[in-house]
């Protein structure tokens, strides 16, 4: 309830944002705008152990070329309901191990488990069907941008459509209203017929989430969800998924760059550099040492608090 | 003392460096030149001669008399049938080079074979001139609209086929993405994703291409006995100039307006 | 549920609203559709027999592609030939590329003043509506069908094209670095050579080589209509004196072949810019 006034007040700054003068905006930015935002209650490490496997990754690899590896020998488990936050430098492989997830990307090797179902080398209408469980948004939101928001939205359910199901559009009225309240929850109900490049970004990747919640779900991965955004904005997109995770059970899987925001709202934090796990753990785990290891250097700078 | 001497050295060098680098290249540009004149026996006097010969001939033919005017009609119809081919030639080949951008396309492809066939296929539809394929085609489908039509067809097909294939690869990557990871289908992503995302760019590409053709239709037609083209040798040969320039002033004003609609249309639709 | 929804006449809800550039585009493609059926019945097909000239195509497709030959004309020359379009083309082009290059200074709109920029676009404008063959041949009246009426006909859409590409690669140029020189006093020849050519250089030479390549076929084409000589007017006579279409297939194989080479060259220098 608390993150729900919490998102409605954000939301309502985002509006004031576009309408008011520059100085009431300055006042509500020096209220609580920073991209962290308030505490927000996260799992504890024992509450986390309770939690059931949802899908589970095996020795995972994979080369572009030959010898050149991008991803060495990843292990990890993915449990039912976290919000998991993948960190590391650019470049260390977290787009590839997101897209390997749903195979947007074919590992080299490996094996991951989903729903207990080995999904490594599924193909056609199972693979289809796999990814119509894992949601997924990305940096640069991925909208069809000549369509409205509302087409948008409901491409999340083309998986379930027969190829002329989808191209003529034949969405069900139910779908339709469930469409509509997930739009609305989302706080963009006022734009659902104007076409996606007129939207701000913050509100691109509402519709992003939309399109990925329409798909119910098991698990939604997000690709740097936050990275082309202003804090503000950002602040309210780790909100929604924040309380997507939370409310109702979907796994969030997050590549992030900015480590506080990942201690903030995750319930656990891979830290990767250079295609390997050198930190696997609670969010009051990261330290110093933690960053050192998995940045490199000194990066004093990347916890602002 | 000797150190500041050096630098000042490097300096020199590197300046002599570009200047002699800028020096070859001029020569060879102009060595070039000469040799191409050589080889088409092209001279530069002649060529800057010509220029006010034309215009002073462009101005006193410029005044149409009444026998002249009293073509207006025949200069008319011809000029409606070579729009005509000109259009109906680019969306008819447009239709066709859609299907082989979708196949060609890094994005789209079924098959890597079928992927390269397309492009083969493009590529050799494109790169033979279209007076070839005018030539080709008079023999068997004789002096009518037929032959204009195919050879702009093809001329058409083979441009159109590299431009759809940009516009595909530069503005669909990320909703197709997006579209494949919800677990839509091939064609899902063709007619959801792509086709929305690159239709206003692609029909941006008919336009200019029609634009073209309608000059090119006025080669083809000079070849292959047909439309404005045929009209322009008939009088040329006959030296007939005031027919000559109505017949040019003719083309040029069908295509301005041409240029313009099309403006007009990118402007609502991109 | 408060979202603005809007119910179609089935009383399903609407997934989209077009806006106008929908509703247009939309109209286009249908109105082209039907324009297009309706034109296949306007074209004019006196003569036509496509019983015969399907059949006929397919026969001339295959003695050209399977078994050319030069018959009436050697390699050697043939080259030549090559060697003279060639030469047309690169002249047409270095020529076009000079003049084009100071008439792109005033075109480009952060070099030039309103006014200039205009009129050189209305100018090339109206140079590009008149066809190149009919430049070739209204420049044959002055001074003879030939190379020099050839070269300086394809001069005029040459630049045309050129300029174009020319001033919108200047307009990229950093505002900033022109203002800079501009306050140390530097003269405008200065401006333009020490800086907008050398910062813009590698597009300039892939545009240049672009029309390159385009002029090549637009010398072909003259060669075969408007007696500028070279290969265009080899596969002219192969095909309309000899009726010989062994040798018609062994020149356009001919010029697919060079073009194809062009074509390449270009996309290198495209992708290098």
């Amino acid at each position: 309830m608390a993150v729900d006034s919490k998102v409605k007040e954000v939301t309502e700054t985002r509006t004031d944002f576009n309408n008011k003068e520059a100085e009431e905006v300055l006042i509500s930015f020096d209220e609580d705008l920073e991209i962290t935002g308030d505490e927000v209650e996260i799992a504890t490490k024992e509450e986390l152990k309770e939690m059931p496997v949802i899908m589970s990754i095996e020795n995972l690899n994979k080369e572009y070329s030959k010898g050149k590896s991008v991803l060495k020998d990843v292990n990890f488990e993915i449990k039912q309901g976290e919000l998991l936050s993948i960190i590391g430098p650019s470049g260390a492989g977290k787009s590839t191990l997101l897209r390997s997830i749903n195979r947007m990307i074919e590992p080299t090797s490996g094996k991951i488990t989903f729903d207990k179902q080995n999904i490594t080398n599924v193909k056609g209408r199972d693979l289809r069907n796999m990814r119509t469980n894992i949601g997924m948004i990305f940096q640069h939101y991925n909208l069809v941008d000549r369509l409205s928001v509302f087409e948008n939205v409901m491409h999340g359910t083309l998986g379930y459509k027969n190829s002329l199901q989808g191209i003529f559009s034949l969405y069900t009225e139910s779908e339709k209203e469930e469409a509509i309240d997930i739009i609305t929850e989302l706080g963009i109900e006022d734009h659902i017929y104007k076409r996606c490049d007129e939207l701000s970004g913050g509100q691109k990747q509402r519709v992003g989430i939309a399109r990925a919640l329409v798909q119910k779900p098991k698990i939604i991965l997000c690709d740097e969800p936050i990275a082309s955004l202003d804090p503000s904005s950002s602040r309210v997109i780790m909100e929604h998924l924040r309380k997507i995770c939370s409310e109702k059970g979907i796994t969030v899987i997050v590549n992030l760059h900015q480590v506080d925001v990942a201690k903030n709202y995750s319930d656990r934090i891979i830290g990767l550099n250079s295609g390997e796990i050198v930190f696997n753990g609670h969010p009051t785990e990261i330290n110093k040492e933690v960053i050192q290891a998995v940045y490199g250097t000194d990066f004093d700078d990347l916890i602002m608090e | 003392m000797s150190k500041t001497s050096t630098i000042n050295a490097n300096e020199i060098t590197i300046i002599q460096k570009k200047n002699l680098y800028l020096l070859l290249t001029v020569v060879v540009i102009v060595g070039l030149i000469m040799l191409a004149g050589y080889i088409t026996e092209y001279s530069h006097v002649e060529g800057i001669m010509s220029i006010p010969a034309a215009m002073s001939w462009m101005a006193s033919n410029m005044w149409f008399s009444q026998s002249t005017l009293s073509n207006l009609g025949s200069v008319m119809r011809l000029l409606w049938e070579t729009i005509l081919i000109s259009i109906v030639s680019t969306t008819t080949a447009a239709v066709f080079a859609v299907v082989f951008a979708l196949l060609g396309s890094k994005l789209t492809y079924i098959n890597k074979p079928l992927m390269y066939a397309a492009k083969i296929v493009a590529s050799i539809s494109r790169n033979i001139p279209v007076v070839a394929w005018a030539l080709i085609l008079v023999i068997s489908f004789g002096t009518n609209s037929m032959t204009g039509f195919l050879a702009l067809f093809f001329g058409s097909f083979g441009f159109l086929v590299r431009a759809f294939l940009e516009t595909i690869d530069e503005g669909s990557e990320d909703s197709v993405e997006a579209l494949k990871a919800t677990g839509a289908t091939y064609w899902h992503t063709i007619f959801k994703a792509v086709l929305p995302d690159s239709m206003p760019q692609m029909f941006s590409w008919i336009l200019f291409m029609i634009e073209t053709n309608i000059r090119s239709a006025t080669l083809v037609g000079l070849l292959t006995g047909t439309g404005i083209g045929y009209l322009f040798d008939l009088y040329y040969k006959q030296l007939n100039y005031e027919m000559v320039s109505l017949i040019t002033l003719a083309i040029v004003l069908a295509v301005l307006v041409i240029e313009a609609i099309s403006n007009i249309i990118r402007r609502e639709i991109l | 549920m408060t979202a603005v929804v809007e119910h179609n006449k089935n009383g399903g809800i609407k997934v989209s609203k077009p806006n106008r550039g929908q509703r247009v585009l939309k109209g286009l493609l249908i109105g082209s559709a039907i324009f297009t059926v309706i034109g296949f019945f306007l074209m004019d097909y006196t003569g036509l027999d496509l019983t015969h000239a399907i059949p006929m195509t397919i026969d001339n497709l295959g003695q050209m592609f399977l078994s050319p030959s030069l018959n009436n004309t050697t390699w050697p020359s043939a080259l030549w030939q090559v060697a003279i379009t060639l030469s047309l083309a690169f002249l047409a082009t270095i020529l076009g590329a000079v003049i084009s290059l100071f008439l792109a200074f005033g075109t480009a709109v952060n070099l030039s003043k309103p006014w200039i920029s205009n009129t050189i676009k209305a100018f090339i404008t109206v140079v590009r509506a008149v066809p190149t063959v009919l430049w070739v041949l209204i420049f044959a009246i002055a001074a003879g069908l030939g190379a020099v009426a050839a070269v300086i006909g394809m001069i005029f859409h040459s630049i045309a094209y050129l300029v174009k590409a020319y001033s919108e690669a200047f307009e990229e140029v950093d505002q900033g670095k022109i203002e800079a020189l501009r306050a140390t006093g530097s003269s405008y020849p200065h401006i333009l050579f020490q800086v907008v050519v050398p910062q813009t250089k590698s597009f300039l030479i892939s545009w240049t080589f672009l029309r390159f390549e385009i002029n090549f076929g637009v010398a072909v084409a003259m060669g075969a209509a408007a007696g500028a000589g070279g290969i265009g007017y080899e596969l002219f006579m192969a095909s309309t004196f000899y009726y010989d279409m062994q040798e018609v297939g062994a020149i356009t194989l001919i010029i697919l072949v060079v073009a194809i080479i062009l074509e390449l060259i270009a996309n290198r220098l495209k992708m290098a810019a």
